[in-house]
């Protein structure tokens, strides 16, 4: 690992071809076994028991249910939080008010805190025991194991993604533009539509994409609201762990492999988008909690 | 100020739309099932049986540990039926309204079509030499079964044990309870519901011996085949019987009552018993219990109420929290 | 500060209090109480119960666990991704968001398929008498797999912005590599890294999903703290289970705000460039 001291312009550090080499191939290694080969099983194991098991599985009435389900669940959630988060982005970053950064902490909750306690919380308002629930029930609303409740528990744990694609960027592009447009006389909608949306319309997208993707998976929040009806309110994965422990692993397995497919077309949507939007697209998973001050520290 | 009232409507108006009509959707010719986690393949039996002697009729069909199916009923899963494995927990769904109080009146047997009992299902060749509830206190021997705290199916398992040593040690409390921890210290993997064991036991071969009742026991050996596992009967095991019941409250609502009552009544009838039968059940139907005698090996079955005085007191005893079985599950 | 011209504060702000507040806090809230119902002694017995503290135990150290092996191993996948060019470099950059939009559900099956006895690499493993899955290592294994790209995203964009002039200006003072990466690269990464692993950690810390295939479920061994408040609730213990989750709510905002706060002191060194 020691510089070569001979060569006149050395190499950057750990450029050497030994080191190098060793550091790729490690990498690779526990690559392909952490993340490769749990992909590379779903598809073993859903075709495990054949390919007439695998198609009798998709195209079982239940398995169909739960995938409509889930895309249904998703067209629902999806743009709602798609809506909350462009305001959300909107009032954050363009204006300043008190309480701003309690704010941000609020959208950033569900993203640190167990699905299980939000599946938890949403029970405590919606069950029969919960606040609300005694009282929905007398005017016949159905939130809890019913599909309601799947959307809200999705919406809850997903809430976050769209804003958290669009404030850093939108805080780094400043507040100059929409001032132009709007000081030139332009309706509030209009300088939205046509000087903030085209800056940001790749972030938001992969906010979209991260955002169903993630909607389309979720598994702890909605089991415990769900009430596993097959056929009526199992989502997709729900719909998995009830084949895993129905002496039907290759069928979990071939549902599986659905969800992985969508996992595959987001992780390509990214780079495209990456591609698209000409720099580094960073996961709203993967970036660091907002931070509520950059603005006013640089200006 | 307009604008936002009319975002905010436009954004909920759906949503409330959504809200409101899977209430509205329900139909007389729908029946939801809430069941115990290991019924599964039966049930789609049963349902098919049923539908085709009443046409039109579809049933859904919730299956998970029955402490948790309770649970969801009193939150506001729509059950019209119950068919569950434990007598607890219809009384439980009895105390709190939904289910009447007399309900194990209002079927033959205790309200139960067919009974079962923990049984013990071995690897193929049976290595370990797994005979009798004895050796699961064995400290080679780890037994699979799930959270007594939450599956129907293992708490049967745990009072069969404790009915067993509680002849073995001729009622030494304390001998017995030694005896529960050891099986409870070995046990790997404890899974919410009776089918998570079963996927832990023989998909991912974990453990030496799988307690369920005989009827999953016999749907895994089936499933699986004898190269796989192998059936071992114990000396002795506990009754356990498979109450029915009509949610009352959700019926009701629904208009189901006539529905939920001939769909209980289809369980006793011979072809219903039949069904059970092919799955492993025990009936009472002599003629359907005569069909399958050979399937059936006798064993000698003692009741909860004569070993412990009734369901009342195993609650207060043993599942209350602080109970027997959470000092010996381990302390909370 | 300045009067700001821009329309639409009212609309965009009530859109996303009336939002936060019934999708978010609203829940929370009703958790909250439920927990507080129970009186401070009751709720201190449970969320202090020997069983509740082991599954503290096992999560806090399977997390962190977790997050070692993801600070090693996500900084030299970081440092391979931005520093290295091989044949299908970009795959495996695309790849590291796999753990990101796999459903952790998926994750878990899958995992515990190749890690069980019986598996691809449990058979292996357990020739060498390790057992992997439904063992605390099951478990350290399905937290690496979910938050293994909190690290290697939070670090990659920091290695890719270092200026070679400062690698340059050291080596030609006579540093070796490991000197010069401890000593000048590694302090200008670390805050990257902080907030990298205060992520995996907490991200950790809320699996559910991906672990409870894998887990054994064992009380007190192998029994994680979000599957215990899924246990109380099934057993109808709904005050239990809501002060449970309580502890995980607050576990989940002091980490937000640690986060919060190391995410400033990063930002003091790249608003610093």
């Amino acid at each position: 690992m020691s510089a070569t001291p001979k060569r006149r312009k050395p190499p950057r550090v750990g450029d050497g071809p030994l080191f190098r080499r060793l550091l790729i191939g490690i990498v690779l290694v526990i690559g392909a076994i952490l993340i490769l080969a749990p992909l590379l099983i779903i598809g073993v194991e859903a075709f495990s028991k054949g390919w007439a098991v695998y198609r009798d599985t998709i195209i079982h009435p239940d398995t169909l249910h739960a995938i409509g389900l889930t895309v249904f669940a998703a067209l629902v959630a999806v743009p709602v939080n798609t809506a909350f988060g462009v305001a959300a982005a909107w009032s954050i970053t363009k204006f300043d008010f008190r309480g701003r950064r309690l704010l941000l902490v609020v959208i950033e909750i569900p993203f640190s805190v167990s699905p299980i306690v939000a599946g938890v919380a949403y029970l405590f308002v919606y069950g029969l025991q919960g606040i609300f629930g005694p009282t929905l029930d007398e005017y016949g609303i159905k939130i809890l194991f019913a599909i309601p409740g799947i959307i809200l528990a999705s919406m809850f744990v997903t809430a976050p993604f769209v804003a958290r694609e669009l404030i850093p960027l939108m805080q780094a592009q400043g507040r100059d533009l929409e001032e132009a447009a709007t000081s030139l006389g332009a309706s509030g909608w209009r300088t939205f539509f046509s000087v903030t949306l085209p800056n940001i319309k790749w972030a938001l997208l992969y906010g979209v994409v991260l955002c169903n993707a993630r909607v389309m998976g979720e598994f702890g929040a909605v089991s415990i609201v769900s009430g596993n009806i097959r056929g009526q309110t199992n989502t997709l994965p729900l719909h998995i762990e009830l084949l895993y422990h129905d002496y039907q692993a290759a069928g979990a397995f071939a549902a599986s492999s659905i969800l992985a497919l969508i996992a595959v077309f987001t992780i390509i949507a990214k780079v495209a988008l990456e591609r698209q939007g000409a720099g580094r697209v960073r996961s709203s998973a993967t970036r660091p909690a907002l931070v509520a001050n950059p603005a006013e520290k640089t200006s | 100020m307009n604008r936002l009232l009319i975002l905010g409507a436009a954004l909920i108006a759906p949503l409330a739309a959504l809200f409101v009509t899977p209430a509205l959707a329900q139909s007389p010719t729908k029946l939801l099932n809430a069941s115990y986690d290991v019924s599964r393949e039966l049930f789609v039996a049963e349902n098919e049986a049923f539908i085709k002697s009443h046409p039109g009729v579809t049933i859904d069909q919730s299956h998970a540990g029955t402490s948790k199916q309770a649970r969801s009923i009193l939150e506001g899963l729509e059950a019209d039926v119950v068919t569950f494995n434990q007598s607890t927990d219809i009384d439980f769904l009895a105390k709190n309204g939904f289910v009447a109080k007399d309900w194990t009146k209002a079927y033959p047997n205790n309200a139960s079509p067919f009974y079962s009992f923990p049984s013990f299902l071995v690897r193929a060749g049976n290595p370990k030499n797994i005979k009798d509830w004895g050796d699961l206190a064995r400290a080679d021997v780890h037994a699979v079964f799930p959270n007594p705290k939450t599956s129907g199916n293992a708490r049967y398992t745990y009072l069969a044990a404790y009915a067993w040593a509680k002849e073995a040690y001729k009622g030494d409390a304390e001998k017995i309870e030694a005896y529960i921890t050891k099986i409870f210290d070995n046990v790997p993997v404890f899974d919410t519901g009776g089918r998570a064991s079963t996927t832990t036991f023989v998909e991912r071969e974990t453990g030496d011996v799988l307690i369920t009742f005989e009827a999953e026991t016999r749907g895994i050996a089936k499933q699986y085949g004898a190269s796989k596992v192998e059936s071992v009967i114990p000396s002795v095991s506990l009754l356990a019987e498979f109450p029915v019941a009509v949610v009352d409250k959700v019926a009701k609502k629904h208009g189901t009552e006539a529905l939920s009552k001939a769909y209980l009544d289809f369980l006793y009838t011979e072809e219903g018993q039949r069904i059970a039968a092919q799955f492993g059940h025990r009936v009472n139907n002599e003629k359907v219990a005569a069909e399958f005698k050979d399937q059936f090996p006798a064993i000698r079955l003692v009741n909860v109420d004569d070993v412990f005085g009734g369901w009342d007191k195993i609650q207060k005893d043993h599942f209350a929290s602080g109970g027997t079985l959470d000092k010996l599950y381990g302390s909370r | 500060m300045r009067r700001n011209v821009l329309p639409g504060l009212r609309l965009s702000l009530g859109v996303t209090l009336l939002y936060a507040g019934l999708i978010v806090v609203l829940p929370l809230a009703a958790l909250v109480f439920k927990a507080a119902s129970l009186g401070p002694e009751d709720y201190w017995r449970i969320v202090s119960s020997t069983r509740a503290l082991a599954s503290y135990r096992v999560t806090v150290l399977c997390a962190l666990g977790a997050t070692i092996f993801n600070l090693f191993f996500g900084l030299a996948l970081a440092w391979v991704l931005t520093r290295y060019r091989f044949p299908g470099w970009r795959i495996v950059d695309a790849m590291v968001d796999l753990p990101f939009a796999l459903p952790t559900a998926v994750a878990g099956i899958s995992l515990t398929a190749l890690f069980t006895t019986n598996g691809w690499f449990g058979s292996i493993l357990a020739d060498l008498g390790i057992k992997v899955a439904y063992t605390p290592l099951g478990i350290m294994i399905a937290m690496c797999f979910t938050s293994l790209p909190f690290i290697v995203r939070t670090v990659q964009p920091v290695l890719e912005d270092l200026d070679p002039a400062l690698e340059e200006a050291a080596q030609s003072l006579g540093g070796s590599d490991w000197t010069i990466f401890r000593k000048v690269i590694l302090p200008l990464l670390t805050p990257a890294l902080l907030a990298g692993v205060s992520l995996s950690f907490a991200r950790s810390l809320g699996e559910f999903g991906a672990i409870i295939f894998i887990a054994g479920n064992q009380p007190m061994s192998t029994e994680i703290t979000a599957l215990l408040v899924f246990i109380r609730l099934e057993e109808y213990d709904y005050q239990a289970a809501a002060a449970v989750a309580s502890v995980l709510l607050v576990t989940a905002f002091v980490m937000l705000a640690l986060t919060n706060w190391m995410q400033s002191r990063a930002l003091r060194y790249t608003v610093r460039n």
